[in-house]
């Protein structure tokens, strides 16, 4: 971990994950995050130098589809799980 | 232009998405159509469903190869998927799946001409992602239609090498034209299926440290964003002479008022928290795969260019308009091959066919002539049986109704008179109506001769082949 947690992190990160936090919520996390990261400290004593980063614990191929077209499911359907809709449209809170 | 900008250098760099030309879309079957109704093709992996997992579209990475090896970029044999985290509707599941680390294509460059100079343009990479869906913005609601997400995206990101708006628009122009020749993308930009971002900073000249950097969105034609990269870099300079930081931000561009204006401050890469995607395995491509694309490749823009130059005999210029646009690169070999006129197709086209498309805001596909058609009316120049000025009249009316020459000819009675019993006898007609002009002639004031031409001329609706008119006046004149 290359930055030190503090306040201001804990609020830019509830900043970006839409989250509100109060000051007292920020007091009552903060110790507790410092300590789940303290526990992953002892890695950056590691020297990885030279080492590729391990992104699928076995080698696979990924599965390629054909590029075909098929309709799995009318939108009908899907738009009767969305809680608002205006025609065939998704309807949300105003976002500017 | 680069005109006086007080001491200080632009720097531009720039990013375009181009969506690669496949039926469905790169994670699932969903249809790639465009004129699909309102969310006419989702599903629930477009829509990010809980449970739903993506399946890489093996003509994706197959274009997205080609289009690597179009930029001289080196492709990479392994390559991975990350999630790039970010809130906002029109990605449903709170994240782009993109490519952040070891991008499948990368450290290439493209060579054009701009100003008559010669520029090579680093690409420092061209990675693979998923579009968004389109979200329409009311004061109460926001209304979302999900057909572009998931539609295939390549992102070619430029070095900070351009200089000049003019340099960025021919780079964007020379993008375009490349993703064109190889098919992997039609290349529209007001329809966004090719989207050029621009990043502007200006330094004081010297500064080896480049400038807080504004990016430029929203451009949908080369002339905009020549204009709009104008209009950004005189602001910016503006800004630090009268002692005014820049911010780094987002800015569109309003092709009314040329101007541009904030729409978001910029969050930084890392505010993106980037990882890899753990739905999808890493993108395998092996050498026997790289090569068997390779022989599919087909002649690219310069090297057609320089065809045109080396053995059609055209300036660099006529040559470098004509590639910019594969249609129109291929209509102009079409045409000349079937005149036999290079020279002449070229001038053609250049000027009356481009000038009637721009003019009609048309492209060159949607024509009504054919690039036969247009070759059957230079081989009738070509051989004198009509004039340029009548050749003119009849190119309107073909390319106005899709008829051949041949038929507008016929219809409207124009010919080229080069028959030498029918010209002598109207020649003889002007002659014997202007004695006193014959007279001056005779006496040695040979400026009159230009009015006899004139008289036949007019005599014959225009339609006279004014060599013979000029050879068959001397020797009438001469008896």
């Amino acid at each position: 971990m290359a930055h030190e947690i503090n306040e201001n992190i804990i609020k830019q990160i509830a900043h970006l994950a839409k989250l509100t936090v109060t000051d007292e919520e920020i007091a009552y996390y903060l110790p507790q995050i410092q300590k789940v990261l303290s526990h992953f400290s002892e890695l950056n004593d590691l020297d990885t130098n030279n080492i590729e980063p391990l992104i699928t614990p076995v080698d696979l191929k990924g599965y390629l589809r054909s590029d075909i077209v098929e309709k799995v499911i009318s939108t009908d359907e899907l738009l009767q799980t969305a809680p608002d809709k205006v025609g065939a449209l998704f309807k949300v809170p105003p976002v500017i | 232009m680069s005109t006086n900008l007080q001491g200080y250098e632009a720097v531009i760099g720039i990013e375009v998405h181009v969506q690669l030309k496949t039926l469905s879309k790169i994670f699932c079957s969903d249809s790639t159509d465009s004129t699909a109704g309102d969310n006419e093709n989702i599903s629930p992996i477009s829509l990010g469903m809980p449970g739903s997992l993506p399946t890489l579209n093996s003509k994706v990475v197959d274009l997205a190869i080609k289009a690597g090896l179009g930029l001289n970029c080196q492709i990479r044999t392994k390559s991975f998927f990350a999630r790039k985290n970010y809130f906002y509707p029109d990605l449903p599941k709170g994240y782009q799946i993109s490519q952040y680390e070891d991008p499948i294509c990368e450290k290439g460059f493209v060579e054009f001409f701009a100003d008559g100079m010669e520029k090579k343009v680093s690409i420092e990479r061209a990675h693979l992602e998923e579009d968004a869906g389109k979200s329409t913005h009311y004061p109460e609601h926001t209304l979302l239609n999900y057909n572009r997400a998931g539609v295939p995206l390549l992102e070619i990101v430029s070095g900070p090498d351009m200089r000049s708006a003019r340099e960025a628009a021919e780079y964007c122009k020379t993008i375009r034209a490349i993703v064109q020749y190889l098919d992997v993308c039609d290349g529209n930009l007001e329809e966004g299926s090719l989207r050029c971002d621009c990043n502007v900073s200006v330094k004081k000249i010297g500064e080896p440290k480049l400038g807080v950097k504004v990016e430029i969105k929203n451009l949908n034609s080369f002339r905009f964003i020549e204009k709009a990269i104008d209009f950004e870099i005189e602001r910016q300079v503006d800004q630090c002479l009268s002692g005014q930081k820049i911010i780094q931000e987002t800015r569109l561009y309003d092709p009314d008022k040329n101007r541009t204006f904030t729409m978001r401050v910029k969050e930084d890469a890392e505010d993106y928290r980037y990882f890899i995607d753990p739905d999808l395995l890493p993108i395998i491509v092996s050498d026997e795969k790289i090569q068997m694309i390779k022989k599919t490749m087909t002649e690219l823009p310069r090297p057609r260019a320089h065809r045109f130059v080396q053995q059609m005999g055209l300036t660099q210029d006529e040559a470098d308009i004509l590639i910019s646009d594969k249609a129109i690169a291929d209509f102009f070999e079409r045409t000349s091959e079937l005149s036999k006129n290079s020279k002449l197709s070229a001038n053609w086209i250049l000027r009356d066919v481009l000038g009637y498309i721009n003019d009609h805001h048309l492209r060159i596909e949607q024509i009504k002539m054919s690039a036969q058609s247009l070759a059957e009316l230079l081989i009738l120049i070509d051989q004198k049986i009509v004039s340029g000025k009548i050749a003119k009249s009849i190119f309107n009316d073909m390319i106005a109704t899709g008829e051949s020459a041949q038929q507008i000819i016929d219809k409207k009675g124009y010919k080229q008179v080069s028959d030498t019993g029918e010209l002598e006898k109207v020649i003889q007609d002007v002659l014997a109506a202007s004695a006193s002009q014959v007279a001056e002639y005779h006496a040695g004031k040979e400026k009159v001769f230009g009015f006899f031409v004139g008289a036949v001329m007019k005599a014959t609706k225009g339609q006279a082949d004014p060599d013979k008119v000029n050879e068959l006046l001397k020797k009438m004149l001469k008896s």
